[in-house]
């Protein structure tokens, strides 16, 4: 052994460590953070199917005759976060995706069904009398019927103005039965400040300046942006344009947590078994590609951690199956090293010649695999990326595992006479001897 | 050594043999695309007690799903096809199967309307082309150093159209009989599949190409031909055909015996597909090449042509 091969078992030996630490349930983590990821937050991320919950894919189904406007979308995505929010979800994503479509994921719902008629709730705009009480924009305030002075159904439009000093603030209209209660009602209580809610969670505080008849303004430090979405959900107390569901997925945690511990339990099982061949039939160098397997699988797992890869069942199914395959690497190599052993080679030789010849095939047969997951992952959606992403990753790691770690592993155990024996790297006695 | 590239005679009548019955099947409308691509709604129920299909699927006409199908699974499971439905929709159905069936729970309820439908089949369709295309180019890529490329990498391709083709063939088959649905995920083991017999098929094929540059330095008479060489290799990477897909199948069964119902029929297909990738590029695409070598098609034409001359 020469001293750069030692540097390089060391080498193995430290990202083995870190990748147990990194991969082990409720590490600690990293203290510091790669490319604005904070590395303490080692969870485990775990897909719907496996956790739970439920997702729904919308679509905005403007009706005959209304054109989706641009900022439609995002307004539609504040006011599902807003109801989002209310149902109190741990990591909630909504995200909007192409240009008329919303999904959103909200794992662990023990409940669906209650998710989803939150969902179609149209929005409840109400005004209150908050007494002298400014409230924070974002606070839940919760209905008072007998505080409250409007209702969306009474709000006939509402627009986005400039004052004389070129601050935003909000126009609105009212119907004319309500025109008449407002007026009556600003007039007694000036001074008094009403408070504007959606789904019960405040957009704006403002002061009664005086009394208002048919049209009214609501100033506060809004920029334009901000005084344009609240102008929306008031002019639509709701959605600006009606939602459609085109996709719902829905799964029971009891379902995703016996998932999981199935496929886990068949990972586990599967891994013994080839561990249990590579011995039986490779021997020594079958015990080098069990250790090395070991490695792989944790340094594989950590980079699911690190990137981090939310795992699916499909996914799951992907890094299952490369372990299988991630021993055809070394498979190649130990096929190669009999064949030198049987043609009479000494055993370093052969074991030297064994990964060299082998590289270009490895190389070449991985790479096509590659090709499919690259589609893969483009073409798929959900599942399908999945099982993409772990597999790739596992066909990267294992070259890195066969190559690096199998090889150093092997080097270091032939340096050991009594393991030098051809009957023990499976080639029996080598040609020209007896039988 | 086995004797592979000379009996290829046999080799083309297995595959043959392994084809029929599944294009048979395809063309009889045996593939029989699932909610991914159609649109739909598929919900998981699992009953307290054990329950028979025709219960099941008469509760669902009753409630006014006429082509609603029931496929029972293990653990007293049933999954339920309909039409696309909304969550109000689902829950009636469901209340209506439990009271007429008896109690149980809803594991699972999915739903893709027709449009998500399209847009899936269309991007499996641009998928399984792109992928294609790629694999065609990474083939004479990876073949530009030896002889005949475009053969290689035409048995390569016919090697994994062959084992598409059986794949696809095997779900036609499992469709007839037991009614199984494809999907999205069906695709990606297709696609998987081939990524795999390819992989597969450059292995042997780079054997070849390496004995034969040995083989082509040694003095004429002790030369092998190119069958003779075709075979040895074949020979060679035999073993480590036959490891590499065992130890992948081993966790593939794992998954099939152990794993849950959700994803079985995905890992069923990989595992079909290692299976024959293995078979074809280790038997049938090395006797195509020898073919190629002994120009067996025109002989055979021959053969068939002076055959008919003599009748007439």
């Amino acid at each position: 052994m020469r001293r750069r091969q030692w540097a390089t078992l060391a080498a193995i030996a430290v990202v083995f460590g870190l990748a147990l630490y990194v991969s082990l349930p409720g590490t600690p983590g990293l203290p510091f953070e790669v490319a604005g990821r904070d590395l303490s937050d080692l969870r485990f991320r775990q897909g719907l199917d496996l956790q739970g919950g439920l997702h729904v894919r919308f679509q905005a189904s403007p009706p005959p005759g209304q054109q989706l406007q641009d900022g439609d979308m995002d307004a539609v995505k504040r006011i599902i976060e807003n109801r989002v929010n209310a149902l109190g979800v741990a990591e909630p994503l909504i995200q909007i995706e192409g240009d008329n479509r919303l999904i959103v994921e909200l794992p662990g719902v023990d409940d669906p069904e209650e998710a989803i008629r939150v969902f179609r709730q149209t929005g409840q705009l109400l005004v209150i009398n908050t007494g002298f009480d400014f409230i924070d924009e974002g606070t839940i305030l919760p209905a008072d019927p007998s505080q409250t002075v409007l209702r969306g159904r009474d709000l006939r439009d509402a627009r986005v103005g400039f004052d004389s000093l070129g601050a935003p603030m909000i126009e609105f209209d009212l119907q004319p039965d309500a025109a008449n209660r407002f007026q009556t009602y600003t007039a007694s209580h000036l001074n008094e400040v009403l408070t504007i809610t959606v789904d019960e969670v405040v957009i704006s505080s403002a002061r009664i300046e005086a009394a208002i008849r048919e049209s009214g303004v609501i100033r506060g430090s809004f920029t334009a942006d901000e005084a344009r979405n609240v102008a929306i959900q008031l002019r639509y107390g709701a959605l600006p344009v009606p939602l459609e569901v085109v996709e719902t997925l829905s799964v029971r945690p009891t379902l995703g947590r016996e998932s999981l511990e199935l496929s886990l339990r068949a990972g586990v099982v599967g891994a013994l078994l080839v561990l249990i061949f590579m011995v039986a039939f490779y021997r020594v160098p079958g015990l080098v590609a069990a250790l090395a397997l070991v490695v792989y699988a944790s340094v594989v797992f950590a980079v699911f951690k690190l990137i981090p890869v939310t795992l699916t069942l499909s996914g799951l199914a992907g890094f299952i199956l490369s372990v299988g395959v991630a021993v055809d690497a070394n498979i190649l190599i130990f096929e190669r090293t009999r064949e030198e052993l049987r043609s009479g080679r000494a055993i370093r030789g052969a074991v030297e010649s064994g990964f060299n010849r082998a590289w270009p095939s490895i190389r070449d047969s991985n790479i096509s695999t590659l090709i499919i997951c690259a589609v893969l992952f483009g073409f798929g959606s959900g599942g399908v990326r999945g099982f993409a992403v772990t597999l790739a990753i596992g066909v990267a790691v294992s070259m890195f595992s066969a190559i690096t770690v199998s090889r150093n592993l092997l080097r270091l155990a032939i340096t050991w006479p009594a393991l030098t024996r051809p009957r023990l790297f499976g080639a029996g006695a080598p040609a020209g001897s007896e039988a | 050594m086995f004797a592979i590239t000379s009996r290829r005679g046999w080799w083309y009548l297995l595959s043959l043999a392994l084809l029929l019955p599944g294009v048979v099947a395809l063309l009889t409308g045996g593939l029989k695309p699932g909610i991914d691509f159609t649109g739909g709604s598929l919900i998981q129920l699992r009953f307290d007690e054990t329950v028979t299909q025709q219960a099941v699927q008469a509760a669902a006409v009753e409630r006014g799903y006429p082509g609603a199908t029931v496929q029972l699974t293990e653990d007293r499971g049933a999954l339920v096809r309909t039409p696309p439905l909304d969550v109000e929709a689902k829950d009636a159905l469901v209340s209506a199967i439990f009271d007429h069936v008896g109690p149980g729970q809803e594991l699972s309820f999915s739903t893709i309307g027709p449009v998500v439908g399209a847009e899936l089949t269309r991007a499996a369709a641009i998928g399984v082309a792109v992928a294609s295309a790629l694999i065609l180019l990474y083939v004479m890529w990876a073949f530009r150093r030896m002889e005949r490329p475009v053969v290689l990498g035409l048995a390569a391709i016919g090697a994994l159209l062959h084992d598409a083709l059986f794949l696809l063939g095997v779900f036609a088959l499992l469709g007839h009989v037991i009614d199984v649905q494809v999907d999205a995920l069906f695709v990606t083991a297709i696609l998987t599949v081939i990524g795999f017999s390819v992989n597969d098929t450059i292995v042997v094929f780079d054997r070849i190409r390496e004995n034969r540059q040995r083989h082509l330095r040694l003095p004429d008479a002790q030369r092998p031909d190119f069958e003779q060489t075709v075979n040895f290799s074949a020979n060679q990477s035999l073993s480590r055909s036959l490891n590499t897909s065992l130890t992948a199948l081993l966790v593939l069964l794992a998954l099939i015996v152990l794993g849950g119902p959700t994803i079985r029929l995905f890992v069923v297909a990989l595992a079909a597909g290692f299976m024959i990738g293995t078979y074809s590029s280790t038997f049938a695409a090395s006797s195509a090449l020898v073919s190629w070598d002994r120009r067996d098609v025109p002989r055979a034409w021959e053969r068939f042509r002076s055959r008919l001359t003599l009748v007439r």
